[in-house]
């Protein structure tokens, strides 16, 4: 789960971290209000979404009086901010955080994540800040110094002090800067984060170390011993398509194709994704409905993939281990019935049950076309989803 | 006599009595699996499913003598039930539950580096299916009956999926020595360079289906170490050809984050390394049935 970079300075204050002055605003009347409590002369409007690249999309502005505050406020909020990392569909600007402008010396990088290699928290920091890491690797791969933190015992101090060194500070900065990362660790340590980068982090021309922006992701596994992280959640930043199954405990992944896909387990449903495409259709979503498929999950998971107004044809497929096809079955007879399906639908059933499942759906007399493997599976819906699409151009 | 798990392997369930733990603990012994009892703390010295309950771990081993344990506790306790299993002495732990926080695993498998080599305990999962070896035993939640006794090994991180690839072998009549979920998690407990390890030293395997999908380095390392140490053919798809960058598909593992983590990326590493590729997932029974016979008549 993203949050905000508000959100994530936030956390960093309140451990010792610097951040410049800022605050919250709505609204532009909000936002020159702002920049009175935070004083100064020069201030940064920045868009708040979950996203990266903003600068360069107009989502963060400098601005020297009210009226730039105002208009670029007024200009940011309500719009979709288009990033490299959004998509096309971009993300809602609704929030904005107004900051003091800093007086930058250096700008350095640092983050945290997960290392899957060394299955340890890694450290990555370079004196190469500003640019996004890829850039980094790419142009100053020297630059960059990696760590990585024993879980047993914690980050140690020492490891701080030598990326503090490693960035080549100036002596009177090794101390604040072993501080900043040190804490950093621990923030991302207590609240079970995935991902924290500051980047940049600054040098400022008064000799302060500053975060200038910061963000912030988390493990969601462990949201349930988190509360203070899961009220930071921002559901005007997800897909509402995928707000809607995730609320209903399933896992979903908007895409752009036009062929819903209900699915058992993960790997199949990639897999089943995947066929799709090579029968030359494009799937509309990755769904899993998981191991106890009830009638009532099964409708639900309807619900959620017919919500997506893309959607030309549905393939359900189902390989019953724990689940049972016979329910299975009995799930897709409720949802045609009370959801209301009116795009073609082709179900694959396997395993537990499946002379009882087919049994089902051949009985009920609704228009099901019945697959026997997923080849077939997946030709067939894209075979009815091509005969739909040309009916509606005819 | 297959890898990690047979029929005489002493099997006890972490978590016996819940309801998950009790309908798949029923389940195994359904298929044969020795399974001699189960923990949960608090119920100890009552029975269930007819056999004891313990409240620790290390009562069961001592009561029980056994030698592996399947975890079926929920995620917020699932780190410590493992943790305690390594520490009674227990040598095979199967971990099916989803959705523990990777912190907690990067404790696990640091906690169980401190006992020798000789001592560790192997960890299977989390968020996996579990061990099967067909016709003997099974310590996980697949369906028994989709596999055919056999000797090709199966190796996965999902578990549904596998059970296509069973299933489409199975029609074929070609037959599963052992299959093992290592599960979905970005942090799991062993790789799958692990298994082809195991399995390239079984004497009942002749070759072996993995079963990869997008994010993480395991599956390149995997192939890495089959180009230089393995002599038994190794067959592999990856899943995840259309999944988008930066996007988590339901595995907490299943997420394109770097270089090399791509579908596309991973079979070009496992085509260079000489493994021979699945090119879709409905063509796991003929590849394999090729692959066989090709070996074959080589032999």
């Amino acid at each position: 789960m993203d949050i905000h970079e508000y959100q994530a300075k936030e956390l960093l204050a309140r451990h010792g971290i610097h951040v410049p002055r800022g605050g919250l605003a709505y609204s532009p009347e909000q936002a020159t209000y702002r920049a009175r409590e935070i004083g100064g002369g020069k201030w940064v409007l920045k868009a708040q979404v979950h996203s990266g690249a903003r600068g360069k999309a107009g989502g963060i502005k400098l601005c020297a009086n009210d009226d730039e505050i105002s208009n670029a406020a007024e200009a940011m909020l309500g719009r979709k901010l288009v990033t490299q990392q959004t998509g096309p569909r971009g993300k809602l600007i609704s929030r904005l955080y107004l900051e003091e402008a800093v007086d930058i010396a250096q700008e350095l990088y640092v983050g945290f994540v997960l290392d899957r290699k060394e299955e340890r928290v890694m450290i990555v920091a370079s004196a190469a800040g500003g640019m996004e890491i890829e850039d980094i690797v790419e142009r100053a791969p020297d630059s960059i110094i990696r760590t990585t933190v024993d879980p047993g015992v914690g980050m140690q101090r020492f490891q701080a002090r030598e990326i503090a060194f490693g960035l080549g500070l100036d002596q009177n900065l090794i101390g604040k800067a072993t501080e900043t990362i040190f804490s950093c660790y621990q923030v991302f340590r207590d609240y079970d984060a995935s991902m924290l980068e500051i980047n940049p982090l600054v040098v400022t021309r008064d000799s302060n170390l500053v975060a200038l922006d910061a963000k912030m992701s988390f493990d969601e596994n462990a949201l349930f011993r988190r509360p203070e992280i899961s009220e930071l959640r921002d559901k005007s930043q997800e897909d509402p398509r995928e707000t809607f199954a995730s609320d209903r405990g399933l896992s979903y992944v908007g895409l752009d194709g036009n062929i819903g896909c209900i699915i058992n387990g993960a790997g199949l449903a990639m897999a089943t994704m995947d066929m799709i495409k090579i029968a030359g259709g494009e799937p509309a979503n990755f769904l899993d409905i998981g191991g106890g498929a009830s009638p009532e999950r099964v409708a639900k998971s309807f619900r959620a993939v017919l919500g997506d107004k893309n959607v030309e044809t549905i393939l359900v497929n189902i390989f019953a281990g724990i689940n049972r096809c016979d329910w299975v079955a009995e799930g897709v007879v409720k949802a045609i019935r009370e959801v209301g399906v009116n795009v073609p639908l082709v179900v694959r059933l396997a395993g537990t049950k499946v002379e009882e499942g087919r049994r089902i759906l051949a009985d009920s007399g609704e228009p099901v076309i019945v697959a026997e493997t997923l080849a077939e599976a997946a030709e067939k819906a894209v075979a009815a989803w091509r005969a739909a699409t040309k009916t509606k151009a005819n | 006599m297959a890898i990690l798990l047979n029929r005489n392997t002493r099997v006890i369930v972490q978590g016996f009595t819940g309801k998950i733990g009790s309908f798949h603990a029923e389940d195994m012994k359904r298929y044969g699996t020795k399974l001699v009892g189960g923990v949960t703390p608090g119920k100890g010295g009552q029975t269930h499913l007819g056999l004891p309950i313990f409240n620790t771990v290390k009562g069961a081993v001592r009561e029980t003598r056994a030698e592996a344990s399947i975890v079926f506790v929920p995620p917020p306790f699932a780190a410590d039930s493992i943790m305690e299993a390594a520490d009674a002495g227990i040598k095979l732990c199967v971990c099916i539950t989803d959705g523990i926080p990777s912190q907690d695993m990067m404790q696990v498998k640091r906690y169980m580096l401190r006992y020798r080599f000789e001592d560790r305990m192997r960890l299977i999962g989390p968020n996996c299916a579990g061990v099967i070896t067909p016709g003997q035993a099974l310590m996980g939640i697949m369906p028994g009956n989709i596999y055919l006794p056999g000797r090709v090994g199966i190796v996965g991180r999902s578990g549904t999926l596998g059970y296509e690839a069973a299933s489409q072998m199975k029609a074929l009549g070609i037959g599963v020595s052992t299959s093992v979920g290592i599960g979905g998690d970005p942090i799991n407990g062993s790789s799958f360079k692990d298994m082809l390890k195991l399995f390239e030293q079984d004497d009942d395997t002749d070759a072996v289906v993995m079963i990869g999908e997008i994010g993480g380095p395991q599956e390149a390392e995997a192939a890495i170490w089959a180009r230089d140490n393995m002599r038994k053919p190794l067959i592999a798809y990856i899943a995840g050809l259309s999944a988008p960058k930066g996007r988590r598909m339901g595995h907490a593992g299943a997420i394109i984050s770097a270089f090399g983590e791509s579908a596309q990326e991973k079979v070009e590493i496992l085509k260079e390394a000489g493994v021979v590729i699945v090119p879709t997932p409905s063509s796991f029974g003929e590849v394999v049935a090729e692959t066989l016979s090709r070996t074959k008549k080589a032999a």
